[in-house]
């Protein structure tokens, strides 16, 4: 989600962010340097807030694995773990994580990972995180504090979904987490990081919802992953991510009112003639190249599902400090990948609706059946729903085998063109 | 070198045997159509592995129907709903939708097995706006006051949405009929399970996997009859000893195994002594309580007692273990492991079970297969090479 990309140009957020982050894992190397462990949890469904409560700051094995990725190291780690007999066919973060582990811990950056100390097992939207941590768990011999998220099969969240969550949170995770930190649960605590979290939200929907102008001034995919890596990582709930979202918004503001377009990798976009709305996660080993296949277009994300899997904050939801234990159940249970097929169409035919789009795109990536099982009808129902075509491509997040950039540039281009052949004859696409 | 199956001529049991082989090819669901031609008015629910609580679905009056994707059939629809990377079973199981042979069902349950069954609920609201879909939420948190209270509340709406469908009320005297029915019959399924265990000669796995898998398109009290004719067969013309290696098979508990995979194992000198297929038939290991609340007892049954399977966290032991005890139980001598392509919560789970069965000094192998494998050469070739290992070592 925090791509860290070193020869490439950046606007004033990007550079705040490349700093947060690098401050992060400096953070957690100086922890593993001192021999401590952490708790390691997964991006979906995250309770950082209530981690915070007890100070430590968590390893998120996906942001590791993406971030590794970006610095093209992630080939290696998969590789390591398909030598010790995982599956070619499965999630490569997992393996990269495995791969990782067993290459000594060391995270993206160079800096030592700290151990876990606890497993929270945040099941929500992909029943791979299970599988995950069973073998972290065996690999590490950490304990493990499962945390289960029913999923909206039917389109919403009901007392009892939201109940069993709380509890399990009360009776489960806290003393696991009072167990390992040897702290008390301070709930006024609690509650002074998720006022903050939703003060950052609220400027975060503001920079996500700017897609909405012409031009945009912000890319809401490739781009938005610079902005959601903060309140992705160990940031949600701290002043830092309050000052960050509050300052890039302030750029946005300005980029408005001058009429900019995002800052690409290669510079300032210029015309913008597409716009459109991507579902699914970017491909990370050959994100930069990936991103110039359409920007070199003028195509331009408005939106995208891939910046709500932390967190569904478009749609209303903030965390509540009046509301503490439900309003972190609610946000595991609202994350993107915890939603049914039918919601995930809305909210994407919503966008393109929305932010005025010309079309969309489907990047199903390999690893991921949580997001990839079902696309195919998804981008039928989207096109059925909103009139405008879609494109359908295929790769894989952290596997660079399975980027074929010919083939994937083929696909932009030649949806791309029928896109401008639409804007010809009709106006708009 | 192929070994030939510990063969016995019984005419009661070939037949018995046709009729289960029969049953399971039938992915048009003709035994379904009767039960219902036969009870005008009444309803069949299908479901997906690896579990739903059948009792409450004969509790409601309906029929249970167990759906395991579509065995060999041609997938021409399906596979425009499913990039390569998926695994079959979802394939087969749009197919069967789209081309009507699962009208003869009143609606679908696809319990949390994994995110492509989850989904596949999801494509099944689309698609079939109309009929009743439900997905099946089980718990992955195994404390009755927690996980208990929530899986209560499922089955409890689960039920009264199945009684509005089926226009019953269900009482608590209905469940604990349905649930000493299935007590029955689960009861003698794992009686074949020991006896197989026992003198795997007796019953070979070709034949328990069909007469089990067959229990997924009957009403609960034929499918007992069924085994039951099937064990007195076994009384009234026993077979031969044979000696072959023991063999425990993982990974099939969900798109199943060809039966012509289960024969190929057989015939190249494995005895399949354990197994982790069609898991809905022995989900709950022994009785379910019927006096107090029936339901709860389904809940506590399912906290305390369920089948290990790799979609359900496990929380008591270390991944693999349940295996090594499988194998401890069953004296298999050797584990084969049998993924199906693409399948996640197997092959992510193959790892943990290696490495426990290697730290225990237990033989393993592995290859894939899919509900439609149609070529056996390699893995006879592979399972005839290791059981020859087994039998020398
Ligand atoms: S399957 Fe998808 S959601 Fe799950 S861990 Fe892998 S990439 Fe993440
Ligand atoms: S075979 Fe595996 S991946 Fe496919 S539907 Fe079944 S459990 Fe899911």
């Amino acid at each position: 989600m925090s791509p860290i990309a070193t020869s490439v140009r950046k606007d004033r957020s990007q550079e705040q962010q490349k700093a947060l982050i690098a401050d992060y894992y400096g953070r957690l190397g100086a922890l593993a340097a001192a021999g401590q462990g952490a708790p390691w949890t997964f991006v979906p469904g995250n309770l950082t807030e209530l981690l915070l409560t007890f100070d430590p700051l968590p390893v998120l094995p996906e942001i590791n694995a993406l971030q590794s990725g970006m610095r093209k190291t992630s080939g290696e780690q998969v590789l390591h773990a398909e030598k010790l007999g995982h599956s070619e066919d499965v999630c490569a973060y997992v393996k990269a994580s495995i791969g990782a582990w067993h290459q000594g811990n060391v995270g993206p950056t160079g800096d030592p990972l700290p151990k876990p100390n606890l497993l929270l097992l945040s099941y929500t939207g992909c029943f791979t995180f299970l599988k995950w941590f069973e073998l972290l768990r065996g690999e590490t011999k950490a304990p493990t504090v499962m945390l289960h998220v029913p999923y909206q099969a039917q389109g919403g969240i009901t007392n009892e979904m939201r109940a069993y969550v709380v509890k399990q949170l009360r009776e489960t995770v806290v003393p696991a987490l009072e167990k390992v930190s040897g702290k008390k649960f301070d709930i006024d605590k609690l509650r002074e990081h998720l006022r903050l979290s939703a003060l950052a939200e609220d400027d975060l929907v503001r920079v996500l919802e700017a897609g909405k102008h012409r031009p945009s001034p912000i890319d809401g995919y490739f781009g938005a992953v610079y902005y959601v890596g903060p309140i992705f990582t160990a940031y949600r709930g701290t002043q830092a991510a309050v000052d960050y979202y509050r300052d890039s918004w302030a750029e946005i503001e300005e980029r408005i009112a001058r009429g900019e377009g995002p800052i690409t990798p290669d510079g300032p976009m210029g015309e913008q003639r597409f716009r459109l709305v991507v579902e699914g996660p970017p491909n990370w080993t050959h994100f930069r190249e990936f991103w110039h296949m359409f920007h070199s277009e003028g195509a331009v994300a408005v939106a995208s599902t891939y910046t709500k899997v932390g967190g569904l904050y478009d749609r209303g939801f903030r965390h509540d400090p009046d509301r503490p234990l439900e309003s972190l159940a609610e946000y595991c249970l609202n994350c993107y990948t915890n939603l049914n097929l039918s919601s995930r169409v809305d909210l994407i035919a919503d966008y393109v609706r929305d932010y005025d789009a010309d079309g969309f795109v489907v990047h199903s990536i390999k690893s991921c059946d949580s997001f990839s099982a079902g696309q195919l009808l998804i981008l039928r129902e989207v096109e059925k729903r909103t009139g405008k075509p879609g494109a359908f491509i295929e790769s894989d997040l952290v596997d660079p085998r399975y980027f074929s950039a010919a083939n994937i540039k083929n696909r932009v281009e030649s949806y791309l063109q029928m896109l401008g052949q639409k804007q010809a004859v009709g106006g708009h696409a | 070198m192929d070994a030939p199956l510990t063969q016995a001529i019984c005419p009661e049991r070939d037949a018995l045997i046709e009729r289960a082989e029969g049953l399971v090819r039938d992915t048009t669901l003709a035994s379904v159509a009767r039960w219902k031609q036969d009870r005008p008015g009444s309803k069949a629910i299908g479901f997906l592995p690896p579990y739903v609580p059948r009792e409450l679905i004969h509790a409601a009056g309906a029929l249970p129907v167990g759906i395991l994707g579509g065995g060999d059939m041609e997938v021409v629809r399906g596979d425009a709903y499913f990039q390569s990377y998926i695994c079959r079973l979802p394939r087969s199981t749009i197919e069967l939708g789209l081309s009507g042979a699962l009208d003869v069902v009143d609606g679908m349950l696809f319990p949390s097995i994994c995110d492509v069954v989850r989904n596949l609920s999801g494509m099944w609201q689309i698609l079939f706006p109309k009929s009743f879909v439900r997905y099946f939420d089980m718990p992955q948190n195994f404390e009755p006051e927690i996980g208990g209270r929530f899986f209560e509340h499922e089955m409890r709406s689960l039920l009264s949405d199945l009684g509005a469908l089926t226009g019953r009320c269900v009482t608590d005297d209905d469940l604990r009929d349905s649930i000493a029915k299935f007590n029955v019959n689960r009861r003698e399924v794992r009686a074949l399970y020991r006896l197989r265990a026992e003198q795997p000669w007796q019953v070979p796995s070709s034949e328990l996997y069909a007469l089990v898998r067959a229990g997924n398109v009957l009403d609960v009290d034929d499918h007992t009859a069924m085994l039951r004719a099937y064990r007195a067969t076994l009384d009234a013309s026993p077979r031969r000893p044979k000696d072959m290696a023991r063999v425990a098979l993982r990974g099939c508990f969900c798109e199943q195994p060809p039966l012509e995979l289960i024969k190929t194992l057989e015939r190249s000198g494995c005895f399949i002594v354990d197994d982790d297929w069609v898991l809905s038939a022995r989900w709950i290991d022994g009785d379910i309580a019927t006096d107090g609340d029936p339901l709860w007892n389904l809940v506590l049954a399912f906290l305390e007692r369920a089948m290990p399977c790799p979609s359900l966290y496990e929380l008591r032991k270390e991944r693999g273990e349940e295996l090594v005890d499988g194998v401890r139980e069953s004296k298999a001598e050797g584990v084969i492991f049998a993924a199906p392509s693409f399948c996640d919560p197997a092959l992510l789970d193959q790892p943990m079970a290696m490495a426990c069965a290697k730290a225990a000094s237990i033989p393993a192998t592995s290859f894939l297969y899919s509900e439609n494998t149609g070529q056996f050469q390699v893995i006879r070739e592979q399972a005839g090479t290791f059981a020859d290992s087994i039998r020398l070592s």
